[in-house]
């Protein structure tokens, strides 16, 4: 019986959607499998598990990230967001409002981290070309739709950001 | 319906899906977000060899590891459950050896499972299933077509003689002398690479045996829970009625989660053995070994035509290695039958000569995937058609327009056998050509040509075979059921209860059929909520495949709600002593159908009807909830069809494709929701698109997957992708009262011909041309060195 590598717990203090987290985590356990297995937030998807799909995108201080490419250990000192906080803060619910208007999704597997990298997009506040969104969005794959929609949906609630601010931050 | 209701969110409301919000917030329930208490977690051993003799299996090691509840053999799983044998009986000649759960004396491809280590996490089971060790002996293996029908070639199951599965041949009219006779023949070969369905969620399911009772509940990512429902009672030997089978939310289907897999199956062994719920979720690398794969098809195809430009005799000769098995149920000749019956199909001809062959191959197992044979239908068409309109000086518009079926000619039967009742080529092609600005783009594109820039057009017109009828699957000796039910009931408050047979996917059928349901019924939809996918509870019924939800389960909807309808009705009647017929339902009020006054409302004939029957005429009979189910006994399938264009440029130094804009007009009958049919044509374009341009299962000679990963195997992303503008034509269906054919195919159909002919376009100025998919870039670069 070989020793398996990585079944020590490790501490971690972080903050996740908003709230302190304290724990001990699995050294070997990655961000998105903690989040759903552990913290019960299953609303982060596993698609691929080799950092291609996008559908594990969580928000790690500010910036998203791929949930199955970041241990769980590594978020100590940080904040995590995902999509049941980012829904809960209301910082989605005008891409939301535009995904469903538009229907710019069918199955919903990827729409946890289509929403996310979308808002990253328009939290910025500047105007982009349909290509550039289209290109920003492509590490999130979508299988169900034509992104047309998405792309439709992003640009609606962009052209609102830059109408209300100059710029804007997580 | 004779009469469209005027409501906001009935049929043909533009509507956003009711799911969505659930979705989009994190709220979805699919598969692996499922526990339940005491489940265990499954792991399989796949065998690493395309062919290969197993010698011993040692699961001793992997038996003591930490948190292993079982590990399981050929042994212990195949004796409880009946062999599989993927044969379709109305198909004479079609054969396979009978399938087995696990690899017992032999592997006959790369992923086949071996055993099963079922333990407390799914971590676990993965660590102690590296412990697993089985000592093999390859043996040559057959990676192709031609290696599987060369003489001396390795026959995989000898008890077959050979690896041939099907060989097929259908003949119209007299070809030999059209072809003889032509004044043009233009002659093709074209190859079509495996590829992948790449549903973002993975395959899943958790299996609940209760050995107490001896029922068996699984909760199942498939598409047809009553398939499996039959599949597990007839292969497990449990009693039907005491198996339910639940589909939750599933990350995407596209007719891969309709196929039968061993691995699913053999998760429920494993549940029936341990008398404990056993959770088993593919993961992406194995999803590719193990996911039933679609299309690897080498076709020859011709025309003949005479000098007036009319076609006279089309022929395809069609060879497609179709894995170690046939796929159980549904079956492996289906692409090829596709492909050789729908060929040539919008236009008129009369002579046809067609042959498809299906081999064995030590690969993974075909099965279904959105537009099976279909679009391979599309594209031999559609290039040797534009390639005929060169040859004859004529723009393939024009070309089209005056070898299209005539409508004075429908009804018709086209010589491959396709029934063309409703279809409308003519009207969709004006649209398109409309849409998108033919002329002038033609003329873009010749200005651009001399500046050595090289942009292609595409256009390609498809029939889609959708919704099939009885007559289908009935003479194939397949438990599957091409009829849908719904049962509706009125709740005491007034609302409607509906429960489907069907399941969703994320089509958005369920808001279609709730919309259809509000209007029959004559409510809003607010008042109406649809729950689907549970063999337990509704009628009988198919579920999610060939585009079928909505106009089959649609129209078992509104015959529920004419139902549910008439019969609260009668009820009011009786209460308000008004004549029925003197009442109607509007916006959940029953009113006087000449005044529009309320007479009495939902609520209170729900109130009455179910708590205070006491007040009624004693022989009253209150039916509050009513069951309806639909098939089509006589028809083959309702025929949708449609047109679609690209416009490309390919780049002669880097060999890249650029995807510039792609227009699509359909026609799927009557449209329920405008907003889904759209981005279900734009969703089947984009995978139309991706099987042209990026994906293939790369497979060395002897059979191993080399691009097993998400990184190697490419799928269309935002960045590569056109906007897509999309019109519609309404013919509807004339043998329901909905009127409404599927959608759910004709996207890919069309968007695979009219990419491949687009490509080609812009390539023929330089002499080349590319007939093996998917056109990477380096294949764009051979043929520009070799100016085929």
């Amino acid at each position: 019986m070989t020793d398996l590598v990585g079944e020590e717990d490790v501490p971690i203090e972080a903050t996740l959607n908003g709230k302190p987290l304290k724990r001990r985590v699995k050294a070997r356990q990655h961000l998105a499998d903690f989040l759903r297995q552990e913290m019960e937030l299953t609303g982060t998807h596993l698609g691929c598990e080799h950092g291609i799909c996008g559908a594990c995108t969580v928000v790690i201080d500010g910036c998203t990230a791929r949930g199955c490419l970041t241990l769980a250990a590594q978020i100590s000192g940080k904040s995590v967001d995902t999509i049941e906080g980012m829904t809960e803060s209301g910082k989605l619910s005008e891409l939301q409002s535009e995904f469903i208007a538009r229907n710019a999704a069918q199955c919903g597997f990827c729409s946890s981290g289509m929403l996310l990298t979308a808002y990253e997009l328009v939290a910025s506040g500047r105007k982009m070309s349909r290509a550039e969104i289209r290109e920003f969005i492509s590490g999130n794959m979508c299988r169900c739709t034509g992104y047309h929609a998405i792309v439709d949906a992003v640009e609606a609630v962009m052209a609102k950001k830059v109408k209300a601010s100059a710029g804007g931050k997580f | 319906m004779s009469a469209r209701q005027a409501s906001s969110t009935g049929i043909g409301a533009r509507i956003p899906r009711r799911e969505l919000k659930r979705l989009l917030s994190g709220h979805g329930r699919y598969i692996d977000d499922i526990e339940l208490p005491r489940m265990l977690h499954a792991c399989f051993v796949r065998s690493p060899h395309p062919h290969a003799k197993l010698v011993s299996v040692d699961i001793a090691a992997a038996r003591r590891a930490p948190g292993v509840a079982a590990v399981f053999t050929a042994a212990d799983i195949n004796p409880k459950c009946e062999p599989f044998v993927g044969v379709a009986l109305h198909r004479p000649g079609h054969r396979s050896a009978p399938q087995r759960l696990l690899a017992a004396e032999r592997a006959v491809w790369q992923g086949q499972p071996v055993a099963v280590v079922v333990a407390e996490s799914r971590g676990e089971a993965e660590d102690a299933a590296e412990l697993v060790a089985i000592e093999w002996e390859p043996l040559p293996a057959v990676g192709d077509q031609w290696q599987a029908i060369a003489p001396g070639a390795p026959v995989i199951h000898a008890e077959l003689g050979d690896n041939v599965a099907f060989d097929f041949s259908l003949e119209k009219g007299e070809p030999g002398k059209a072809f003889a006779e032509a004044d043009i023949v233009i002659e093709e070969e074209l190859r079509f690479e495996r590829q992948m369905a790449v549903t973002l969620e993975t395959r899943g399911l958790i299996a609940d045996f209760n050995s107490g009772d001896g029922s068996l509940t699984v909760i199942h990512g498939h598409q047809s829970p009553f398939q499996m429902q039959e599949v597990f009672s007839r292969h497990l030997n449990i009693p039907e009625h005491k198996i339910r089978v639940t589909a939750p939310d599933i990350g995407g289907g596209f007719g891969m989660k309709l196929n039968l897999y061993c691995d699913e199956i053999a998760t429920v062994v494993a549940s029936m053995l341990l008398g404990r719920p056993v959770k088993f979720c593919v993961d992406r690398l194995e999803s590719f070994v193990s996911d039933a794969q679609a299309r690897d098809h080498l076709i020859k195809c011709r025309i003949a035509l005479n000098k007036a430009g009319e076609i006279t005799a089309m022929e395809m000769d069609d060879i497609s290695a179709v894995g170690a098995y046939g796929m159980p149920l549904r079956f492996n000749v289906a692409e090829g039958m596709m492909a050789i019956t729908l060929a040539g199909a919008p236009y008129r001809f009369e002579n046809y000569k067609g042959r498809t062959r299906s081999v064995y191959v030590n690969k993974n197992l075909i099965g279904m995937y959105r537009g099976v044979g279909m679009p391979l239908a599309c594209v031999a068409t559609e290039l040797l058609t534009d390639l005929a309109a060169d040859k004859l000086g004529l723009d393939t518009v024009e070309f089209k327009r005056r070898n299209y079926w005539p409508k004075a000619s429908l009804p018709c039967v086209t010589p491959g056998g396709q029934k063309l009742e409703t279809v409308s080529f003519h009207e969709c092609l004006e649209k398109l050509v409309r849409l998108m600005n033919y002329d002038a783009l033609r003329k873009e594109q010749a200005e651009l040509r001399k500046r050595g820039i090289y942009r292609g057009i595409g256009i390609a017109t498809f029939c889609e075979q959708t919704a099939y009828g009885a007559p289908y699957y009935g003479p194939s000796g397949a438990a599957i059921s091409t009829q849908d039910g719904c049962t509706l009931r009125l709740e005491p408050s007034g609302s409607v209860r509906c429960i489907t047979s069907l399941t969703d996917q994320g089509q958005g059928t369920l808001t279609s059929v709730a919309q259809i349901v509000a209007d029959s019924v004559g409510l809003s939809i607010e008042q109406v909520s649809v729950a689907g996918g549970d063999s337990a509870i509704s009628p009988y019924g198919g579920g999610a495949w060939a585009s079928r939800g909505t106009a089959i389960g649609g129209e078992a909807a509104l015959r529920a709600g004419t139902m549910l309808k008439q019969n609260i009705l009668a009820l009011a009647s009786a209460i308000t002593q008004t004549p029925a017929d003197a009442l109607t339902i509007a916006e959940g009020q029953v009113m006087n159908a000449r005044t529009g006054q309320v007479v009495i409302s939902l609520a209170d004939v729900g109130r009455i009807g179910y708590f205070r029957q006491d007040t009624l005429p004693r022989d009253f009979d209150v039916q509050l909830s009513v069951s309806a189910s639909f098939v089509a006994n006589d028809k083959m399938c309702y025929m949708a069809n449609g047109v679609q264009a690209s416009y490309v440029e390919v780049d002669c130094e880097t060999g890249f494709i650029k995807m510039l804009g792609q227009w699509a007009v359909d026609d799927c009958g009557r449209v329920i929701n405008p907003l889904l049919v759209d981005e279900q044509v734009r969703g089947g374009i984009v995978q139309g698109i991706g099987a042209v341009l990026f994906e293939e299962c790369i497979y060395s000679d002897d059979g191993n997957l080399l691009n097993g990963t998400m990184a190697d195997y490419l799928v269309p992303m935002a960045g590569e992708m056109p906007d897509i503008a999309l019109d519609h034509v309404e013919t509807p269906e004339a043998s329901t009262r909905l009127g409404a054919k599927g959608i759910g195919e004709g996207g890919l159909i069309g968007a695979m011909g009219s990419v491949w002919v687009a490509v080609n376009d812009a390539l023929k100025p330089l002499g080349a041309k590319v007939r093996h998919q998917p056109f990477t870039p380096e294949r764009i670069l051979d043929v520009l060195a070799r100016k085929t």
